[in-house]
Order: structure tokens, then sequence, then C-alpha cells
């Protein structure tokens, strides 16, 4: 069974469609790369994934629901003063959705959280401020705060933006050693393909309502990505790094969920 | 009348029990109203419940209802109006400035006496009576029984909220029903220090508690802590010279204030 199924999706708002006719199928232990300018509805194909938005045709289903999920948002600078600390910050992914208090097997609890914590290598600093923390340590936390949850599905929101290389590749690592550990799918939106190129099974590359799915080598090369983009484009290898010219591709900013969900 | 008398009177104990159940929901409120940037909502919550007290006053059914349904209203309103985070200083200021109004004119057309009208402001609490005692623990207990029930995921959606939101946390709905939750705080902490210095209880211990630990569980003790101190501490300290009671709690809950920017001030300079 596949970890991540979308048949006949379609995503319009008024006149505008986003995507329409998705078949999509990501298997355990597959990493899906999602890719495409801004507007081209990779937050929303998150946002429809996390059961925030409503398809406007088709049907999506994810193998164990919504609580086998785990999220990685981008990074983000998060208040100096907020009253948290790393392990906090963890917690919240295991139990954070429950209600009552949730009294009883705590001491199970910082044991699972221990272990996330210490899967990312983080126990130096889980009881640090989170505000306080380099946005790598906080990205570090992040990849933990998903796991901690055992999710069999990882949904990544360019987790890597606003990151340096060096921590790119650890949080880049940190996710792939979690899914062939654990056979859990990956679906990674981001606009840079190549700090995750190696790991990449698929791509889905999204343009203004038109899409392609396929490896790496079948959809990024000139004459797919002309198609998509209706404008001459020329794909480059340099080395390991696949270079996209003259498609406009490349964009800094990207969505919130929580804004999006306020308004 | 020496300290050990005043204490024996009837007035004066009810007076110290409010606050010690005030202190608890304050304290324990606070923290996540710091975390969510709630401080202006809180008083224009607090303004309300001036305007639903006056209207009780004018109608001449118990403040304490009033300023009830006064702030519940607005922090409702609040909820509603203010769906976007960007709009909701301005839907507070609209709604505090004409609420503000209403209850100046309510009291213009009270023909009662004076010092209701004043006590609403800047509080009265040996007015409290034992009806008022009852609607304030009871209160209280429905305030902290559903915090208990909704703390986690409310927690989750203050400091993270994209990810609380990939959860399936009503994000949303609970940011309504904690404004709530405020609005009814806050309509008690009026009867005690008055609409103006609801502040004092509501944000100043818990910013004092949140200066000196990364802790959430910790942060909200402290906050618990300071607001006793602040609110029983501040009516003690009133009894003898018989000063006004809000004057010596917002004393009180600045100095620890004070205090604790101090020793966060001195820690970073150590580390």
């Amino acid at each position: 069974m596949s970890a991540i199924s979308l048949r006949g999706a379609r995503l319009s708002y008024g006149d505008r469609v986003l995507w329409d006719g998705l078949d999509l199928d990501v298997e355990p232990g597959e990493f899906l790369a999602v890719l495409g300018p801004n507007g081209s509805g990779k937050t929303s194909l998150m946002r429809v994934l996390l059961g925030l938005q409503p398809l406007s045709a088709g049907t999506v289903s994810i193998a164990g629901g919504n609580q086998a999920i785990g999220y990685i948002p981008q990074q983000r600078a998060l208040d100096q003063s907020m009253t948290l600390r790393g392990r906090d910050l963890v917690g919240l992914g295991l139990d954070g959705h429950r209600w009552g208090f949730g009294l009883r097997g705590r001491q199970d609890r910082r044991i699972r959280v221990d272990a996330a914590i210490e899967a990312v290598d983080g126990t130096r600093y889980a009881d640090s401020p989170i505000g306080v923390l380099s946005g790598g340590e906080q990205q570090r936390l992040r990849v933990a705060q998903a796991l901690v949850g055992d999710p069999t599905v990882m949904l990544c929101d360019e987790p890597l933006l606003s990151l340096d290389l060096a921590n790119q590749r650890v949080v880049t690592e940190l996710i792939d050693k979690r899914r062939r550990e654990s056979d859990t799918a990956v679906l990674f939106v981001t606009h840079e393909l190549n700090p995750v190129l190696p790991l990449v099974d698929r791509v889905l590359y999204l343009v203004g309502g038109r899409f392609r799915i396929g490896t790496p080598e079948e959809v990024m090369n000139s004459r797919t990505l002309s198609e998509l983009y209706r404008t001459p484009v020329e794909v480059v290898r340099v080395r390991d790094q696949i270079l996209v010219v003259g498609a406009g591709a490349c964009e800094e900013q990207t969505h919130h969920l929580s804004a999006e969900a306020a308004s | 009348m020496s300290f050990l008398d005043l204490l024996e009177l009837d007035f004066v104990q009810t007076a110290l029990i409010a606050a010690a159940v005030l202190g608890l929901v304050a304290g324990v409120l606070g923290p996540l109203v710091v975390t969510r940037k709630m401080a202006f909502a809180v008083h224009g919550t607090s303004e309300l419940a001036f305007t639903g007290g006056a209207a009780a006053l004018l109608l001449g059914i118990g403040i304490g209802y009033g300023a009830l349904a006064g702030s519940i209203i607005a922090a409702v309103l609040l909820g509603v109006l203010s769906r976007r985070e960007s709009d909701r200083d301005s839907v507070i200021g609209a709604i505090l400035a004409f609420g503000l109004g209403m209850g100046i004119l309510m009291l213009a057309l009270y023909k009662g006496r004076a010092s209701n009208k004043f006590g609403l402001l800047t509080g009265q609490i040996v007015g409290v009576d034992s009806t008022d005692l009852k609607l304030l623990v009871i209160s209280s207990i429905a305030v902290l029984v559903v915090m208990a029930f909704i703390y986690r995921p409310l927690f989750f959606a203050s400091v993270d909220p994209d990810v609380a939101v990939s959860r399936g946390i009503p994000v949303r709905t609970l940011s309504v029903v904690f404004a709530v939750l405020v609005g009814v705080a806050t309509a008690l902490s009026v009867q005690v220090v008055g609409a103006l210095l609801v502040l004092a209880l509501m944000i100043t211990p818990a910013a004092a508690a949140m200066r000196l630990t990364a802790s959430p569980l910790r942060a909200t003790v402290l906050s618990v802590v300071f607001a006793e101190l602040a609110a029983v501490g501040g009516i003690l300290l009133s009894l003898v010279p018989a000063l006004p009671v809000s004057a010596l709690v917002t004393a009180v809950s600045f100095v620890i204030y004070l205090v604790c920017r101090a020793v966060s001030w001195r820690r970073s300079r150590s580390a």
C-alpha cells in the first residue's frame, strides 16, 4: 500500500486551476521532491496532504491518517525570549495534540523525547531556550520533533531554507537516515533541488497548472522543462549539480501554513 | 485597629480569598497571554468589562455579572473580527474606545453612589461580598478546568502554530476559546484591581516569570507565585496604612518584575 496516494486530484480557486488530474503514489521509503515556481501550488499540495485544504475533485489518502505525518516547516527566526526549550518543542511533536494534562506515562515520554533528541545529536543544547539556538540547531530539533511521533510519512516544507551548506547536509542526512531505517515516505517541497539531489527518487514539477512526475533524469532536462514552462529552458549538468537557466524558477518566498490557515 | 484586628474582619477575609483565587487564575493564564502577545487584548477586554459593569450598575443588577458579560462579549468580538493577526491591534483599539465611551455614558446616567463608579476603574476589593465571591470562585474553577483540558494543544498552537496546524489542532477555535477564558479572568480581576490595572495581575507576573526560566512549567508555577504575592500581598500591605488596594497590588507586581529583570540581566552578563 502506498504511503501517499492522490487520484485525479484537482485544486482550483475560482477559475484558477493549480493542478488537475494529478495521480501520485509515494511508496514507503521513497523520496519525492516537489519543485516549481511560486504560486504553482506546492504549498497548496502540502495543505491538501495535511487535510487543511479540501480537493476540488479527486481523492487523497495518507496511510495512517494525519497522526502518521511528521511535518518539518522551514526554519524561521524564533522569538529570543520565547519560553520554550528544545526538549519542549520535541515533546510537542509527541503528544502536543492531545487533550488533557497527560500526567500518566511521563517517564516513558521522557525516554522517547530524549531518544529523539539524541538521534539528531541535540542533547547538548536541548535544555537551552529555543530562541538562542542557531538555525541549524533549531532545524535539527525540528527533525526530532517530526520523528518522535514515529511517522510513516514525512512532509517537509522547504526545511533547508536559510540554512548554510553544512547544516543543509546534516538535516538532509537525518531525513535520509530515517527513510532508510524505517521506510518512511518523504515528500520534500523545495525550490532548490541540488542539496537533496542524491536522495531524490522522483520529482514532481509543477508549473502554471501543468506538472510532470518522473525520475530527476526524466524531468530535469531541457525538453521537459521547456514544455512545462512553455518557453525555452536550458538545463545544464555541472558536476553533480543541475542548473536551470531561463525559467525564472529561482524564488525565495514561500508561504506559511498558519498564515494561510488564518485567512 | 491593629493589623491582626483587621484580618479578623469578614470583608477583609473575603477580599483575601478573592485575591488568592484570582492570583491562581491570572498566574496560570499569564504566560500564554504573554506568549500570544495579548497584553493589549487583555487591556481592551478589561475596558469592556468596565462597560458591562457600568451597564449592570445602571440596570441595578450585580456588577460582577455585568463585567463578566461585557468581557465575554468583547472576547468573542475580538476573536471573530480580528481573523488576521495584523488586524488585531486596530480592532481592539476601535472596540475599546467605543466601549469605554459607552461606559462613561452609562455612569453619567447612573444616579447612585459615586464610589461605585470609581471602583470599576480602579478597583475596590473590600466591596466584594459573599455572592460576588461565589461567582468568582465558580468562574475561576470553570476557567481552570477548561484550561486543564485544552492546555497542551493550546500551548502547541501558541508557540509553534505551523506544526500545530499540521497535527490537526483546531488553532482558530482554540484562540477564540482562550480569548473567552481570558475575558472571564479579566472580568474577575476588574473587581479587585479595576479595569485600568488588570494588566498588573494578568501580564506583569507572567512577564517577570518568563525572564527567569525557559521551562514552560516552571514559568507557570513562578507566574502563579508572583501573582499571589501581588494580589494577596498587595491587600495585606494596604490594610494598616488604609491605602488603595490597587495601588499596592500594582506596586508589588512591578517590584517583582524589576527584580526578575535585574536577575536575568546579571545572568546574561555572567554567562
